[in-house]
């Protein structure tokens, strides 16, 4: 299920938060509403990590990871980075890289398997994303945008891209990350995806301006409704058991 | 460089869902016409101040513009007077037919602007503007009474004949002089122009002294009503314009006195132009001279015998004795000729003439009979021991193409200016005399290309374009069509224009 909420009234959700497989960055904001919703919904299954990044409340657009790990950017503080590792489980490695381009979550965007990355970043970035995110990385640009992480939105089961996308790019990508791709906008026409929205394999959260219509294409691209944390265990199990018998 | 071909995708609607290729708000343009109204805060509703009198249009704050329903002008008008227009960009405008006497007029334009993160919409609205009725300042006063002038002019020519007054309105109109007059009233020998502004009189004024030779104007004053407290006087004023007598065509005889000023010239001479200067020529030697307005009146000639006393002789043989010479752009060249009257054939006469280069044996020609003319002028009898020419030629006549063309209108019409004739008994003109006047003029402007040269004229309409082609063909001093560029309408008669061109 993909819940709306807001930050502080403002819609921008994926820039205050990051949600993986295995753990869920929220920022530290002046009231628990927003922490709440998460807690609501992620309670029990992941750990909810209130955190900032260099001092700043934008750590979804600063840091970059999956769940086998966490990168950070060069201006994250040792108590930041002390307190991540601390707090997130302990197979997921947190990693401060040196790179100049700092916003990693803007330059970096990836599911559990494979990373897409701004073609700029530096080629040791690149083997420290493939090292710590155990992922295949691209160098790609979405729609002519090289902010691949601001303009895209992928889990392991689906992927929203900028509305500019052209059909042959959409049919690229997808072949590229496995994953079937569609072109669309969250908070009511907003083309930055990723910052509107941060998405996992069974949930979604959403900025509030985010129309009926957009959602439905959120849950449907992202296979969320039929998706729980335990459903995909179930349907493990009856797949194994149908070859079983 | 290698581009992919790029497909572009579609997206769904933010709003209501349905596929659409992407845009800069992704929001098909239904829903963003709904959101989005880019016509907020622009006029629907206008009123203009119209005067049903002159049809004009108040510019505020005083200027009134004079246009027709449905012209540019009052579409330019109608968007000018729009608030906020300069937030939007026009892209078209049109009108929307609407009764006329429903003093609505309507105006459909189409806008872009910039609507939601960059996406342009452009959207038709239709701009109603209520006309006021309320009538400009020049026509309150003109409706509150007619006569109620502050300048008069009045313009006289003492000669017989109103051919200067052809001329001059022909003038009057091309240079849109007589726009601003309240009232034109025909007069006897002459015309009086009636202004509501005194500084107007006095343009026109200036106006005339560039184009005929006037006298010094003079200038009356009459005390209308009078204020002392606040020092305010009212007056009306005159101004009289006298033209010179002395017209095209006219044989003049120099008192001694002028004639010895301008070295000898003449006495007898021929007027042979008459703008702003008057252009004497001797037609015995082809000396001539060129007589400022200020010059004449100080000096002060009468005509010897005027262009309605030519007499048509016919040309029996021409010997050319010297070369052409030109003078004010007209080609001369000194002959004798043997020339008869064609009433009296028997008698001819030996004449040296000034039109050897136009005349042959065969034509005829319009000239004075001195021989037969009974002259009491005071100047010629000063003269001692003068011998008088028995025929001075002015022209070649032309009379015998006209008879061939008679009866079928002229291509080409001239404009008129609306005069009111003066009623009183003394002034009333002879409507037939001015007719035929008026055909006279006509027939010298479409032989003397001189003449043509600063007047406007008009496609006929009425006149068939069959019988345009048959006229038309080898006469080359008649108007030409291409003369008649003002109006010139393309549209309904373009045609003729080409078969005007093949010939």
């Amino acid at each position: 299920m993909a819940t709306r909420i807001q930050f502080e009234n403002c819609c921008e959700v994926g820039v205050f938060s990051k949600l993986t497989n295995a753990y869920c960055l929220v920022a530290i904001g002046g009231s628990e509403h927003f922490y709440s919703a998460f807690e609501a919904e992620l309670t029990d299954v992941i750990p909810v990590v209130k955190t900032s990044i260099a001092g700043t409340r934008i750590i979804g657009r600063l840091c970059a990871g999956n769940k086998k790990g966490l990168l950070l950017p060069h201006t994250t503080t040792d108590q930041e980075l002390q307190h991540l590792r601390n707090s997130l489980p302990d197979h997921v490695v947190v990693q401060r890289i040196e790179e100049r381009l700092s916003a990693l979550g803007n330059c970096i965007t990836c599911n559990d398997h494979v990373a897409l990355a701004h073609p700029d970043l530096d080629k040791d970035t690149e083997e420290m994303i493939a090292d710590v995110l155990g992922v295949e990385v691209f160098r790609q640009t979405i729609a002519g945008n090289i902010l691949v992480g601001s303009f895209c939105a992928f889990s392991n089961r689906g992927g929203l891209v900028h509305p500019h996308t052209s059909i042959e790019d959409l049919d690229e990508l997808s072949t590229l990350l496995q994953v079937p791709l569609v072109a669309g906008t969250v908070n009511r026409g907003s083309e930055v995806i990723a910052a509107g929205l941060t998405v996992n394999d069974w949930t979604a959260f959403c900025g509030s301006d985010t129309t009926a219509t957009e959602l439905s294409v959120i849950e449907s691209v992202f296979k969320l409704r039929e998706a729980q944390p335990n459903a995909i265990v179930d349907d493990m199990r009856k797949s194994l058991i149908d070859s079983y018998i | 460089m290698f581009w992919p071909q790029q497909t572009v995708g579609s997206v769904l609607c933010c709003m209501c869902g349905i596929p659409m290729e992407p845009n800069a708000a992704n929001m098909c343009i239904k829903c963003l016409r709904s959101r989005v109204d880019i016509t907020e805060g622009l006029q629907k509703h206008v009123t203009i101040i119209h005067c049903p009198e002159c049809n004009s249009y108040l510019q505020p704050s005083k200027t009134w513009i004079k246009s027709e329903l449905e012209s540019n002008e009052l579409l330019i008008f109608c968007i000018n007077r729009l608030k906020n227009m300069n937030k939007v960009r026009l892209v078209h405008a049109q009108f929307i037919w609407t009764e006329p006497h429903s003093k609505r007029i309507k105006v459909k334009l189409r806008i872009r602007k910039e609507a939601l993160n960059g996406a342009i919409l452009e959207q038709p609205y239709i701009v109603e503007y209520t006309r006021h009725e309320h009538m400009c300042e020049s026509c309150i006063r003109v409706q509150a009474n007619p006569d109620q002038w502050v300048a008069s002019v009045q313009v006289r020519q003492l000669v017989p004949h109103r051919r200067t007054f052809f001329f001059l309105e022909q003038l009057i109109l091309k240079h849109g002089q007589a726009e601003r007059a309240i009232n034109i009233k025909q007069m006897d020998r002459g015309i009086d122009f009636f202004f509501g502004n005194d500084s107007h009189a006095r343009q026109f004024v200036a106006f005339l002294r560039l184009v005929v030779p006037v006298d010094r104007p003079r200038n009356a004053e009459q005390l209308v009503s009078h204020d002392p407290k606040s020092n305010i006087d009212n007056h009306k004023h005159t101004y009289s314009v006298k033209i010179c007598p002395i017209c095209r065509e006219d044989l003049i005889c120099l008192p001694p006195k002028v004639s010895n000023k301008l070295g000898n010239l003449g006495p007898l001479v021929l007027c042979m132009k008459v703008s702003k200067d008057i252009l004497l020529v001797d037609p015995f030697t082809l000396r001539s001279h060129s007589l400022g307005a200020d010059e004449y009146w100080e000096l002060g000639f009468k005509p010897l015998l005027t262009s309605r006393q030519l007499v048509e002789y016919l040309v029996f043989n021409v010997e050319v004795e010297g070369p052409k010479i030109t003078i004010g752009k007209k080609d001369y060249c000194l002959a004798s000729a043997e020339v008869a009257r064609v009433s009296d054939v028997g008698k001819t006469f030996m004449v040296r003439t000034h039109l050897g280069h136009l005349l042959e044996p065969g034509h005829t020609a319009l000239g004075y009979d001195l021989y037969g003319a009974n002259i009491n002028d005071p100047e010629l009898e000063r003269y001692k021991g003068l011998v008088l020419p028995d025929v001075v030629l002015i022209k070649r006549s032309y009379e015998e193409e006209h008879k061939k063309i008679h009866g079928k209108p002229r291509p080409w019409k001239l404009k008129n200016m609306k005069m009111e004739v003066d009623s009183s008994s003394k002034g009333k003109i002879d409507e037939e005399k001015k007719n035929t006047e008026y055909e006279e003029f006509l027939r010298d402007l479409e032989v003397d290309p001189e003449l043509r040269f600063d007047i406007s004229f008009y496609r006929n309409k009425e006149r068939a374009p069959s019988e345009m082609a048959s006229t038309e063909e080898d006469d080359d001093e008649a108007v030409e069509l291409e003369d008649l560029l003002a109006e010139l309408k393309l549209k309904d008669g373009e045609e003729n224009d080409n078969s005007d061109m093949a010939e």
